[in-house]
């Protein structure tokens, strides 16, 4: 039997009709052609899936796209600003170096966007902690590190206009 | 791989998901919460129920309530939920502490404390801090509910006392008495995995700093919690700078006879066993201080009171 689901995918509401067990990561890949969610392992292990619900950041590929019906979806794709700025994070890994593949960096990027809207200027052991649940085959980490506090550096930069609220 | 088809109930509220579940329990329907256990088992096959009952909307179930007996947490309180909760942490710091050996932070942000007792993984924390506080399992079905004490609960591997059509409800985490401490430490063999051994204890000490009351609970080295009480072997010294202190290789002792650990590919068996000696030290040093703490908190409180 299928379900018809609407969800508001980086701002945009999406309609689509799927099975049950059809997982939100394969949703948003296959259904809305949003390929920029990766998928690795399907089992919660390597973080590529990575995508943000309501604003946290949960395993695309441990949920069921018709359990995310009626809720707000962000994926990499809606990272950056509509004119194609990149957002803070996404300068970070830019600038550091912080991928080479490139495989696992939307994971890392969801995550971290959301990392640093709780925390703007984290230590290195919190930066750690935070990416711990994404795999990276290719970098070492250590730049996507750097990458991190790069963002958020760049991140107080641009706030700073704002500051004060 | 995906899971294989199954019929999707998403109850909107409890009665409707009590009475889904009376309807497709007995035919093997399973209630779906976070999901941080069961997709993966459908994903990679090992499990294909008919039914799944998406509790996800229910509303009502993601509550988290300390009071001074203890801390009372939901069917949807998510495990980053009770991790945060700042009244929780206080009536009951043990939680806090197991939660942030719990996967990763983003796991954290869906699987459900109740989910992973029901789920009772015997390398699981949580399991283990109930069964270290004695705490309790709310169980519900269409027409009643019981209340489960950890000891029962837990049954063996993987299995808990859940009956086809049961939705548990809410599981109670008790408070320790006053001049109590807490500590989980556990070793893994990548942040964030399974631990290959860990260890919860609580101490709880007179006024003159003796070890009163001592247990550990321990994971991944039985088919469920191991609970074992060492306050006999602590003997008699206080907890104090300077002196000998409670004899915490004696506890450690006790609780290496008491475990019941396997080989597998991760650690051998004596491999465990070792593992979990230093860890009950580390475990009960910890929560020994802790308590020492609360009891010079508590007396500080109580000349306050008094002036
Ligand atoms: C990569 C990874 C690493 C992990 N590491 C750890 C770890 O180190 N330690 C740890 O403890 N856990 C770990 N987990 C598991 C995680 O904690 C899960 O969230 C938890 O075990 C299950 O909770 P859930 O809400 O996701 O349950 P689900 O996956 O939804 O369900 C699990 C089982 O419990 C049943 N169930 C769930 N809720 C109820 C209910 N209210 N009533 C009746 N039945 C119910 C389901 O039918 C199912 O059989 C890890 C998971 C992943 C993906
Ligand atoms: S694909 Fe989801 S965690 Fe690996
Ligand atoms: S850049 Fe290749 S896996 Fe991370």
């Amino acid at each position: 039997m299928n379900h018809p689901i609407t969800l508001t995918v980086n701002g945009v509401l999406r309609e689509a009709t799927v099975p049950a067990r059809r997982l939100l990561s394969d949703c948003l890949r296959h259904d809305l052609g949003l390929t920029g969610t990766h998928v690795g392992c399907e089992h919660g292990v390597c973080g590529a899936c990575t995508v943000l619900l309501d604003g946290e950041p949960v395993r695309s590929c441990l949920m069921f796209a018709v359990t995310a019906d009626g809720h707000e979806i962000t994926t990499v794709e809606g990272l950056a600003a509509a004119d194609g700025t990149l957002s803070p994070v996404q300068r970070g890994f830019a600038e550091c170096h912080g991928l080479q593949c490139g495989f696992c960096t939307p994971g890392f990027l969801c995550t971290v966007t959301a990392f640093l809207r709780e925390n703007a200027a984290p230590t290195d052991e919190e930066v750690v902690e935070a990416i711990s649940g994404n795999l990276c085959r290719c970098t070492g980490y250590q730049n996507i590190i750097k990458a991190v506090h790069r963002a958020a550096e760049i991140q107080a930069e641009t706030q700073g206009g704002e500051a004060g609220r | 791989m995906k899971p294989s088809p199954f019929e999707y109930h998403a109850p909107a509220d409890l009665d409707e998901a009590l009475d889904v579940l009376a309807r497709v329990g007995p035919d093997g329907g399973k209630v779906l919460a976070g999901g941080q256990s069961l997709i993966p088992l459908l994903n990679m096959r090992l499990a294909a129920p008919a039914h799944l009952v998406d509790v996800n909307r229910v509303a009502g179930l993601d509550t988290v309530e300390a009071g001074p007996g203890g801390v009372r947490v939901g069917a949807l309180a998510r495990h980053a939920a009770v991790e945060r909760s700042l009244p929780a942490a206080a009536v009951q710091p043990l939680l806090g502490q197991a939660l942030r050996l719990v996967a990763h932070p983003v796991i954290r942000n869906r699987g459900t404390v109740v989910g992973s007792l029901v789920h009772a993984d015997p390398s699981a924390e949580l399991p283990a801090v109930l069964a270290l506080l004695g705490g309790s399992v709310r169980l519900a079905h269409r027409g009643g509910e019981r209340d489960v004490a950890a000891a029962e609960f837990f049954t063996g591997p993987m299995e808990s006392d859940t009956a086809p059509g049961e939705l548990a409800v809410s599981a109670f985490f008790p408070a320790l008495p006053p001049r109590s401490g807490t500590a989980f430490h556990e070793v893994a063999r990548r942040h964030g995995d399974y631990a290959m051994a860990g260890v919860a204890a609580a101490v709880t000490l007179d006024e003159d700093l003796r070890v009163t009351a001592a247990r550990v609970a321990c994971v991944s080295v039985g088919p469920v919690p191991m609970v074992v009480d060492v306050t006999a072997a602590c003997g008699g010294s206080p907890v104090a700078a300077g002196g000998t202190g409670p004899d915490w290789d004696a506890a450690a002792a006790a609780v290496r006879d008491r475990i019941e650990p396997e080989d597998d590919i991760h650690a051998t068996a004596d491999y465990r066993r070792h593992l979990t000696g230093v860890l009950a030290v580390r475990a009960l040093r910890g929560a020994a201080d802790g308590a020492a703490a609360d009891g010079v908190a508590a007396a500080r409180a109580a000349g306050e009171g008094e002036r």
